[in-house]
């Protein structure tokens, strides 16, 4: 089978890292934040780790929404901290989105990108990422104040605390393994019910 | 009694009823038909001015604010409406309220050949993804027009666009 070229500038080690163990390791009390998770993979994985709490708004579709509502979420609710977790294909099909959330810079918001540098829902074809385009780099001339790379277990102390202390808008590029996210099969995706339960829980 | 809205203080009563009524985050994509709006907006220390880099990430911002119980607004010139058509699969099937100002190219007047597509495809295509359309043609209308759409965006969580027609802002002059 033919395959694209990676890049002659992709110079990250290969993932070691299995996301049904990393997203989790990383997001220790996902109670802490109002959290939006992009379509598939994240969206399963957070609604798992959370056990389906209404403090999550999870996408099934609208790709390469999710770092845009974390910022209308983030600048609406400036006393809460904001978690967006979403995919490589989700990121890059909005990336000028991190010029726009560089811009504003609410400090109560941090991106999670879990890179597994491929479109795991459309036959694992690789992605940008799988192919070297650095999403880091990216945020990091965006302007994101707090950049973080999470290759190995080793990177991962780093990442709780920058997650659990939020000092300031932080991008942080976990990369993982391909293959499957958790995924517990309860959670329900009927759009109109994740706007209603996530406002009812935070704005009564 | 009010002054009689003129060609030339529309813009800045349209900032005024947005403001009245809520209204705290603007996002947009410049255009010269929201000059006022974006001006207003960015000399406003009670609101959040976002410039995007595409009219899409707009709608999904519009999502997260409702999200977070504020109210917001996208502004964007006829040409971006065609960015944001998967995005609004979002706005539609979550019931989010979304109130958009559409400066209009292509049509009435226009002298650019290159607006016309996506300025005649504007209506159809909205109202293909179930966003309900209204049209403010002359001064006197824009501020109905807008205080109709308020009111079914934000209270009946209906999609609006409202239409800064080309009759109302003048043709850009080559």
């Amino acid at each position: 089978m033919a395959k694209l070229n990676k890049l002659q500038t992709a110079t990250l080690p290969d993932a070691v890292l299995d996301r049904r163990q990393a997203v989790p390791a990383l997001i220790e009390n996902p109670n802490d934040f109002l959290m939006v998770a992009g379509l598939a993979g994240t969206a399963w994985e957070m609604s798992a780790l959370t056990h389906e709490s209404p403090n999550l708004f999870g996408l099934g579709g609208a790709m390469g929404a999710a770092p845009m509502i974390g910022l209308g979420l983030a600048l609406a609710q400036p006393k809460r901290r904001v978690l967006v977790a979403t995919g490589d294909g989700e990121l890059l099909m909005n990336v000028g989105a991190l010029a726009t959330i560089a811009l504003q810079n609410p400090p109560n918001l941090t991106i999670i990108c879990v890179d597994n540098g491929h479109y795991g829902e459309t036959g694992n074809q690789e992605s940008h990422t799988g192919l070297g385009v650095r999403l880091d780099v990216i945020a990091s001339g965006c302007g994101f104040p707090v950049v973080h790379v999470v290759n190995t277990t080793a990177d991962m102390e780093e990442g709780r605390r920058l997650v659990r202390e939020g000092g300031g808008l932080t991008f942080i590029l976990l990369r993982v393994k391909e293959g499957p996210a958790t995924h517990d099969g309860k959670k329900n995706l009927v759009p109109h019910i994740e706007r209603d339960r996530f406002r009812a829980a935070l704005l009564g | 009694m009010a002054e009689a809205i003129t060609r030339e203080t529309w813009p800045a009563a349209l900032y005024d009823l947005l403001r009245q009524n809520g209204v705290t985050q603007f996002c947009y994509v410049p255009d010269a038909g929201h000059k006022v709006l974006i001006d207003r907006s960015l000399a406003d220390t009670d609101v959040h001015s976002v410039p995007l880099t595409t009219e899409e990430e707009g709608v999904a911002m519009l999502a997260g604010a409702d999200l977070g119980g504020q109210r917001a607004v996208l502004l964007m010139q006829s040409s971006g409406v065609g960015n944001t058509i998967n995005m609004l699969s979002l706005t539609a099937g979550c019931h989010f309220p979304m109130l958009t100002l559409v400066s209009m190219r292509g049509e009435f007047g226009e002298g650019n050949p290159w607006q016309f597509p996506m300025g005649q495809a504007v209506e159809p295509t909205l109202k293909a993804m179930g966003v309900i359309v209204l049209r403010a043609e002359q001064p006197e209308d824009v501020i109905p027009c807008v205080t109709a759409a308020i009111t079914m965006a934000y209270q009946s969580c209906q999609q609006v666009a409202v239409l800064l027609t080309q009759r109302l802002i003048g043709a850009k002059k080559f």
